[in-house]
């Protein structure tokens, strides 16, 4: 989130897409409702009448997997209509940039954007390059006139987006469309904000990324980026979902979003040559600039005194992919069904019910000679062997299931969506055998480490050379349990030696300091041993350590951050910055310098997240200061000149981006059907499915098939949670409270699609896709209508993804349905929008 | 003195108490009864389940977890907590916890128990061998480059140092400190397939 929970409150338009926290995140709904007592007004756009939309002021229904022409057609409203903030546009969004004179648009390549290769199925981004002046500035027009600019191509591509059209896309009746348009758009004035609350309803798409993309256009159309009450906000899913991204639990982002070394950058110079963003523009802080400082300090914390300047710091111990390689979710059970991996760890995840096409992932556990399965609870995954249509017999798969405890049987931080890292005690020893993952780990590691010191093996430096100095010492130099604060002490980062101040550039005519006597003490930014007290402190020259830069000041020499428990609430806005601790350097609400003018001024003064205080003296005797949120860095605003800066610090150009020539799939968003739809032909372009998404169709694989406008799969099907269970269920079935509440797979249809069919509300059907069945009891619900599309009928049916055959009697995986298929992005897996049949049982 | 709210609570209780007592001298017979928590240890937490971060209160006694509720201090909450929230007691009063490592060998149709030290070792020796026997030192990959002004591409041999026979998932349920030194493992061991829940 750019945001955080309790900002909802701030709101004046609440746009719930994509999400349906009433259900799933029904105590920070309460914010919302709060927001709704001071006047607000929440609308909920979804496929299904959810328990948000039931308290919302607007409910537009859409065909799922249709969001994307859904906002466009905002994008065009808001334009048509000139409800813009301008001199938010203009001065802090790249929508004065002229793009190159050979970039072409969808509109005239029928659905494609310049540069595509058919063959390579991507893009040659050539063409979406900006002009440059002769000094190799972008060149501009801040007037926004030019046909070449951002915000005129803008125009014209979303020109194709009107109601009409849109809404024979999206099923959404054209007053509904109008009228959302109409009051969201409300918020482009500098007095009213905007919010727009989002989960996994945008991102399970094959076109995820460009569904957030066109929501973050309309945010900074609207000046909603930075306010309090605004923002993007995706409602994650779980309790440290935000940590573990963080800390860097992917296949292509190291702890806090550094990108995974790959082969062909063989040192950290070349390294911090290639992903180090470069600005001539001295009003852009292009804060990615510091990257050579938290790649050095996190080798540094990960090999500690073994990584020097004349080994690169450990560089090559490092694993390294290659160029171009992926190796996401998808990836690893399509390369483990053809047999790629002989081991697998299924730590805290049952990939089994929660994979996309959860008979392919069930299939590729079996060609595993071995798996470590680490729970609370057995599960559809440890147990797989024993699964419906496995012959254990047959299933060769060693399968070893270690006990772990409970989050509240053991210490340790986690990050909230709103990015802030609270930090739980151990109320009770771990239960009967089970341990703390984090012994666990310990555990593993000791013994690995043990046999590559007695017997080699391939590279035994790459876990020999780790540093692992996290508690208590057995006679032998291995650590009995961990001391988990030693662990967050190394993410926070240490001073490894003393690291004296910076000299500080001296202004024209200034006189240089008084060179420091003998006697007096040298002046440091920190001292050997203590606890770096923020990123800003970190070096590139190994003199500090630092597991995960955005976590830098978490732990430091104040203490525990994580843990403080302070109320005071300053601003009135929610923010309460003494309680627990938010990354970045506890900032509530990033990019805050967007909330005010160039002078520094907010531009809602009744909620002013930050304001320039020109009259504040500093200790060093400066004048001028921000008040209120942490801002995005010290520096004065804009227009300060030389030393202003511009308030998107982490692009290297200052400005946000409303054209996106870094993404796969187009540098604007563009409407794509889903991989399976009802459709035969998208109604927007020639171009039926997002260009740039990897099609797995190895005839090798059965489960790998797609059914687009099939007759036998005519029901436009998605996915969703509910209330009582959590995830895939494991931890929920197995509480009995949860599971008497919600017993099992129910699957919800319209009374229109009932009567087609024949089916009665409690019968048992089989919902069926091309991949799988589920059993599932109907629910024949008013929430569910059928719409039309273009001129024909379409039905849309949805079931919860929290069963599993493991608990008796709920039903097996409703992911037995969705495909493999991923956004061109991130390869997400779309599981929000595919095709299914109905028919009742028995 | 910042008073919060449970403190507040606390002391308007006493308060309360001493009221009643200075205008009824009279001998009390019915004792109300008294609170199950009223003796057991309070120890905050965060839910394990969604990502809004409601603060808890955990009271035990000893070994022992008798109640699990909202902590009204916690900002977010103010004491609420949803029907998932409200039942975290459950995950300790709970017969389905696996409370022992369990083993299923090749081909068999049931876990057995084991002990910690002969899982980890088997573990360990697996993760070592499949290690040692699929890692890839240096890998083929084509660069550019510039040769006289003129870029061309060609293919070399680079540094690698990765596994590709073992893949991890997991876990956006461990804690950041575990989340860390997990990635810090496993890229120890060379891994490069590294996925868990934000993916999908």
């Amino acid at each position: 989130m750019t945001n955080h929970w309790i900002d909802f409150k701030n709101a004046d338009v609440i746009l719930i897409m994509g999400a349906n926290p009433a259900e799933n995140h029904p105590v920070a709904f309460r914010w919302i409702l709060k927001a709704k007592e001071s006047g607000a007004k929440v609308i909920c756009v979804d496929p299904r009448f959810t328990r948000s939309a039931a308290k919302s002021d607007l409910y537009a229904p859409l065909r799922s997997g249709t969001d994307i022409a859904f906002l466009g057609g905002m994008i065009n409203h808001i334009l048509q209509n000139k409800l813009y903030f301008e001199q938010y546009v203009a001065e802090y969004t790249n929508a004065s940039y002229l793009v190159s004179g050979d970039f072409k648009l969808p509109g005239e390549l029928d659905g494609l954007f310049s540069g595509y290769d058919p063959q390579k199925r991507s893009y040659d981004v050539k063409s979406w390059s900006f002009q440059k002046e002769a000094d190799d500035s972008i060149r501009r027009d801040p007037t926004l006139q030019d046909p070449n600019c951002v915000f005129q191509l803008l125009k014209k591509h979303y020109s194709r987006y009107t109601p009409e059209l849109v809404s024979k896309t999206t099923g959404t009746p054209k007053e509904k469309l109008l009228e959302v348009y109409q009051l969201y758009a409300s918020t482009g004035r500098p007095d009213r904000a905007g919010t727009s609350l989002y989960a996994m309803g945008w991102t399970q798409h094959t076109v995820g990324t460009q569904n957030i993309r066109t929501m973050s256009i309309i945010q900074l159309l609207l000046g909603n980026i930075g306010v309090a009450g605004g923002g993007v906000n995706a409602l994650r899913g779980e309790s440290n979902v935000q940590g573990s991204t963080d800390q860097g639990l992917l296949f292509h982002i190291l702890p806090g979003y550094m990108p995974v070394p790959s082969a062909d950058l063989p040192t950290t110079a070349a390294y911090i040559e290639k992903h180090t963003p470069k600005s001539k523009d001295p009003q852009s802080a292009n804060w990615w600039g510091n990257r050579n400082k938290y790649l050095v300090s996190y080798l540094k914390a990960i090999y500690g005194n073994n990584a020097t300047k004349e080994n690169d710091f450990g560089y090559n111990w490092l694993p390294k992919l290659d160029p171009g390689m992926n190796g996401s979710w998808l990836m690893i059970f399509d390369n483990m069904l053809k047999g790629k991996f002989k081991g697998f760890y299924a730590w805290g995840q049952n990939p089994a019910c929660s994979g996309a096409n959860s008979n392919k992932v069930r299939s590729a556990l079996a060609k595993l000679d071995w798996m470590v399965a680490v729970n609370l609870f057995d599960n559809e995954t440890a147990s797989f062997w024993k699964g419906p249509g496995m012959d254990p017999a047959k299933v060769k798969t060693e399968v070893f299931f270690l006990p772990a405890a409970a989050s509240f049987e053991k210490e340790g931080s986690i990050t909230n969506s709103g990015r802030w890292a609270q930090w739980r005690y151990a109320a009770v020893k771990p239960l009967g055998q089970s341990k703390p993952d984090a012994e666990i780990m310990n555990d593993l590691y000791q013994a690995i480490r043990a046999l590559y010191a007695k017997e080699g093996g391939a590279l035994p430096d790459q876990l020999l050379k780790l540093t692992w100095n996290y508690g208590f010492k057995r006679a032998d130099g291995s650590i009995r349990s961990i001391d988990i604060h030693q662990v967050a002490k190394e993410i926070n980062g240490y001073f490894l030696q003393d690291v004296p101040e910076p000299a500080k550039p001296l202004k024209p005519g200034e006189a240089p300091p008084k060179p420091r006597e003998p006697w007096e003490a040298k002046k440091l930014l920190g001292k050997k041993g203590e606890l770096v007290g923020g990123f800003a402190q970190l070096q590139a020259d190994g003199s500090t350590s630092c597991g995960s830069w955005i976590f830098c000041q978490s732990y430091n020499e104040k203490g525990n951050m994580m843990a403080r428990r302070g109320k005071k609430d300053p601003t009135g806005l929610g923010m309460f910055p003494e309680w627990s601790w938010c990354w970045p350097v506890n900032r509530r609400i990033i990019y805050n310098r967007a909330s005010c003018d160039p002078s520094g001024k907010p531009f809602n003064v009744k909620k002013a997240v930050v304001y320039w205080n020109p009259l504040a003296v500093l200790p060093d005797g400066k004048m001028g200061a921000w008040v209120g949120d942490v801002p995005d860095g010290p520096w004065p605003p804009l227009a300060a000149g030389a030393e202003g800066r511009k308030p998107f610090i982490m692009r290297a150009d200052g400005v946000a981006a409303i054209f996106g020539p870094g993404l796969k799939d187009g540098p604007f968003p563009e409407h794509y059907e889903p991989m399976e739809s009802p459709l035969a032909q998208n109604l927007m372009s020639r171009q039926l499915n997002n260009p740039a998404v990897k099609i797995f169709k190895d005839p090798a694989v059965k489960e790998d098939i797609l059914a687009n406008a099939d007759p036998r799969f005519p029901l436009v099907a998605t996915t969703y949670r509910v209330t009582e269970h959590w995830q895939t269920g494991v931890m929920t079935r197995n509480t009995p409270w949860l599971l008497e509440l919600q017993p099992r797979q129910f699957c919800e249809i319209s009374q229109e699609l009932a009567k087609e069919k024949g089916i009665a509300n409690g019968d048992l059907v089989e919902v069926a896709s091309a991949r799988g069945k589920v059993e599932a009891v109907a629910m024949v619900t008013v929430r569910m209508k059928p719409m039309k599309i273009g001129d024909k009928v379409v039905h849309q049916i949805g079931l919860p993804w929290c069963f599993g055959w493991h608990t008796p009697g709920v039903g097996d995986a409703a992911n037995l349905l969705t495909p493999t298929a991923g956004d061109a992005n991130t390869m997400i897996p779309e599981t929000k929008a595919f095709m299914a049949g109905i028919a009742r049982k028995g | 003195m910042e008073v919060s709210r449970r403190n507040f609570l606390k002391i308007s209780g006493v308060g309360v108490a001493a009221t009643t007592l200075g205008l009824n001298l009279d001998p009390v017979e019915a004792k109300a009864q008294e609170l199950a928590i009223q003796h057991a240890k309070e120890t905050t937490t965060i839910c394990p389940y969604c990502s809004v971060g409601c603060g808890m209160i955990v009271h035990t006694q000893g070994d022992n977890v008798i109640n699990v509720e909202g902590d009204p201090d916690h900002p977010i909450n103010e004491g609420a907590l949803c029907p998932k929230g409200s039942s975290v007691y459950q995950l300790r009063d709970n017969k389905a916890r696996i409370t022992k490592p369990m083993y299923r060998a090749a081909g068999a149709a049931a876990w057995q128990e084991v002990t910690w030290e002969w899982a980890l070792d088997q573990i360990a020796r697996k993760t070592k061998a499949t290690r040692d026997a699929s890692f890839v030192p240096t890998s083929k990959i084509k660069v550019k480059e510039k040769v006289a002004g003129v870029e061309v591409e060609k293919e070399i041999e680079a540094e690698v140092n990765r596994t590709m026979g073992i893949a991890s998932v997991g876990s956006a349920a461990l804690d950041n400190e575990e989340c860390y030194l997990y990635q810090k493992f496993l890229r120890g061991l060379g891994l490069v397939y590294i996925e868990h829940q934000a993916r999908i």
